[in-house]
């Protein structure tokens, strides 16, 4: 992935830059609520307050905030390899299966603290299964992965809707859905940190999957910038070529990166399904795999950056859901629209301004581009 | 004879079915052989189902709903083009990107001007495309074989359904029989042999992503204007996806992509006809499995077990110009 642009320091590369795409985005963003009539600032205001103004508000944005700090792991782990892994959301939908059977079996006769460790391993090891066979076809096949993927997010929908409506249904229920779990699988909520500083919490579902969350942000920089393994995906990612030729095995780590990309999208279904609703219902990931996108690629597919990301994708969904409360023309799916921007300004634009920024940086101290640039562009 | 009607029924709905799948397919070939990926084409179908009966329902026209539907998703696939021709960038990002904005601002918008939980106006005679009566239809319905053939599967249709098959044959000529056909293909398979033509690669590739929005406009206009009588929120459902499938089961060819389409219709027909009423032989075969029948085709196609679909080969790679 070499890019024909010229380095930058390190701040405006990691900082600069996405923030300016970012603005850009949301300036944009504003420009579609002026089109509805009504004022952007306003609901920027409102959507901020409701996000950050109460403790009820601040527990939502965490526990969206989960959601999608795995499916962000799980797009960058494998980006980090080069593959474009837009299966999140049928490996994290197909995960539920996994949570269910383990819920549905010991719900009743284990404490949660013995159930949370099983439905872990089996939501990892249902979406690192679900992502195998895409990896499998790429390395061996030659199938495109962006392809495979998305049949296989398709695919996972319709088995989840044939299970939800058939044999996961409980006799006599209309509701697409299973039972409701008991209490051996319902996981312990994490309002009282929260309630430590002094806010006030009613009823929010943000849950110990935050915490796993967090591990696990950890876990991917260990695994990608402290291990073998890790090393040889970036160079996988950065030059298969070059990956070949230091006898990196093509079809290993393809199949490792996807594996593990597929764990944590898989891992994603745990915070709904065990922290929230207490079942598995019909389309209970809705989107957040295509979230992880736009987190990925926000938080420059660093877990820093994927945590942060994240945290601003769960304030825009608590805080929209307080906007269509009080902007009757503004519904969640303005939230859809800045993904959108997001992803379309900081990841497929995210050169757009470089060539600018580089002439403005050339102009204040030459030195900071000046070698590196003549190099860059084989002047 | 009952199972001869029946088997008409579901010969004419895979038809109708099929068109904005064929439309769709089309307008990826265009742009996936000038060597551009086009994961939007679902987001371009949406925006230009929003704007066809959006604009027909304001001004009472079904044809500058067309022709608004066209501009809007060429409009989309210019944003598509800039991002990965102009500045570079991922084309399977931008793609997504834009199936998100679009399907977040079709509802928005549509929110905002109609006020009818996203969706358009019903739209009225006039507004939309009407079945076109083919001569003699009626005359000949109560002919046995060819009278149903003739009144239900040829006659009957709409404008944009001839139009759609009629777009079969010219897309084949366009891309193997004229020069821009010629250059489209060789701009999808080594970019760097066109520019030392002296053609530039960049608007070529251009226009075959407007060739891309005027169908997927068209395509768009088809789903809502004339299969549904109005907008409703994520009414693509997925068939950008699956044209996208057809793409790859027809091999990037534009004769195949119409047999594609054709077969993914039926399975979709013979999937709404049957709702779970059982089949000789194979006995009852969940719905959900016809629907993902698809998917799974083009899955076991691309692992080289049905032939072997290759891409375009400088498809998805940005091209340039200094290396």
């Amino acid at each position: 992935m070499s890019t024909p642009y010229a380095k930058l320091p390190a701040w405006a590369d990691y900082g600069l830059i996405p923030l300016i795409n970012l603005s850009v985005a949301f300036i944009v963003a504003g420009f579609v609520v002026l089109l509805v009539g009504e004022n952007p600032f306003r609901a920027a205001v409102i959507l901020v307050e409701g996000a950050f103004g109460k403790g009820t508000g601040i527990a939502f944005t965490l526990f969206y905030a989960t959601t999608f700090i795995f499916t962000g792991l799980s797009v960058a782990v494998a980006a980090h390899c080069g593959l474009f892994n837009i299966g999140t959301e049928g490996q994290a939908y197909i995960s539920g299966l996994g949570i269910a059977i383990v819920c549905l079996s010991f719900d009743s006769t284990l404490p949660w603290w013995l159930t949370f460790p099983l439905a872990i391993v089996a939501s990892a090891v249902v979406g690192a299964l679900w992502a195998l066979i895409p990896a499998y076809l790429q390395a061996k096949r030659g199938s495109h992965i962006v392809i495979t993927t998305i049949m296989f997010n398709f695919i996972a929908a319709s088995i989840m809707v044939y299970l939800l409506v058939g044999p996961l249904k409980p006799a006599g229920s209309q509701a697409p859905q299973t039972r409701n779990f008991f209490a051996g699988a319902e996981l312990p909520k994490l309002n009282w940190i929260i309630e430590l500083f002094g806010a006030k919490i009613r009823s929010a579902p943000l849950n110990v999957t935050f915490l796993l969350a967090l591990l696990m942000a950890f876990l991917v920089w260990l695994l990608i910038w402290r291990t073998k393994l890790g090393y040889e995906m970036r160079t996988y990612g950065h030059s298969p070529k070059a990956a070949r030729y230091a006898g990196i095995s093509e079809t290993r780590i393809i199949i490792t990166a996807m594996m593990i990309s597929g764990a944590l999208a898989g891992m994603m279904a745990l915070n709904p399904v065990m922290g929230d609703q207490h079942n598995v219902a019909i389309d209970f990931v809705s989107g957040a795999g295509f979230v992880g996108i736009a987190v990925a690629l926000m938080g420059r597919l660093h877990p820093v950056g994927i945590v942060l990301a994240a945290v601003l994708f769960g304030m825009l969904y608590q805080g929209g859901a307080e906007l269509a409360f009080e902007m009757p023309a503004i519904s969640r799916d303005m939230i859809v629209i800045i993904q959108g921007l997001v992803i379309l300004f900081a990841g497929a634009l995210e050169h757009m301004f470089r060539p600018y920024i580089q002439a403005l940086f050339a102009s204040f101290s030459p030195r900071s581009v000046g070698m590196e640039a003549v190099k860059g562009k084989g002047a | 004879m009952d199972v001869f009607i029946a088997i008409v029924q579901i010969l004419d709905s895979t038809i109708r079915l099929s068109v904005p799948l064929l439309l769709a397919c089309l307008a990826g070939l265009f742009s996936e052989r000038s060597g551009i990926f086009d994961i939007g084409l679902e987001g371009k179908m949406l925006v230009g189902a929003f704007a066809g009966a959006a604009a027909a329902s304001v001004f009472h026209s079904a044809f500058i709903g067309l022709g608004m539907a066209i501009l809007i998703s060429v409009a989309f696939a210019m944003v598509h083009g800039f991002a990965s021709i102009t500045h570079r960038g991922n084309q399977i990002v931008s793609g997504v990107a834009i199936n998100f904005i679009a399907a977040g601002s079709t509802i928005i918008l549509g929110q905002a001007w109609f006020s009818q939980g996203g969706r358009t106006p019903a739209l009225q005679p006039g507004e939309r495309f009407d079945a076109i009566v083919w001569p003699g239809a009626e005359a000949v319905r109560d002919v046995p074989i060819i009278g149903p053939i003739y009144a239900e599967l040829i006659s009957g249709h709409s404008l944009l359904v001839y139009l759609a098959f009629l777009m079969v044959p010219f897309t084949w000529w366009v891309l193997f029989r004229t020069r821009f056909g010629l250059r489209l293909r060789a701009v999808g398979e080594n970019p760097a042999a066109v520019d030392t033509a002296g053609i530039s690669v960049a608007w070529l590739r251009y226009r075959a992503l407007i060739c891309t929005g005027i169908l997927t406009g068209v395509a768009g206009a088809y789903l809502s204007m004339v299969q549904n009588g109005g907008f409703v929120k994520d009414m693509t459902a997925g068939k950008g996806y699956i044209a996208l499938a057809a793409l790859i089961f027809a091999k990037w060819k534009p004769v195949n992509a119409m047999f594609a389409c054709l077969l993914f219709g039926f399975l979709d027909a013979a999937a709404i006809r049957l709702q779970g009423s059982p089949l000789p032989i194979i006995g009852k075969v969940p719905v959900q499995f016809m629907q993902a029948l698809p998917y799974i085709l083009t899955v076991i196609l691309l692992a080289g077990f049905i032939g072997k679909a290759i891409p375009p080969r400088a498809g998805g790679v940005p091209y340039v110009k200094e290396r």
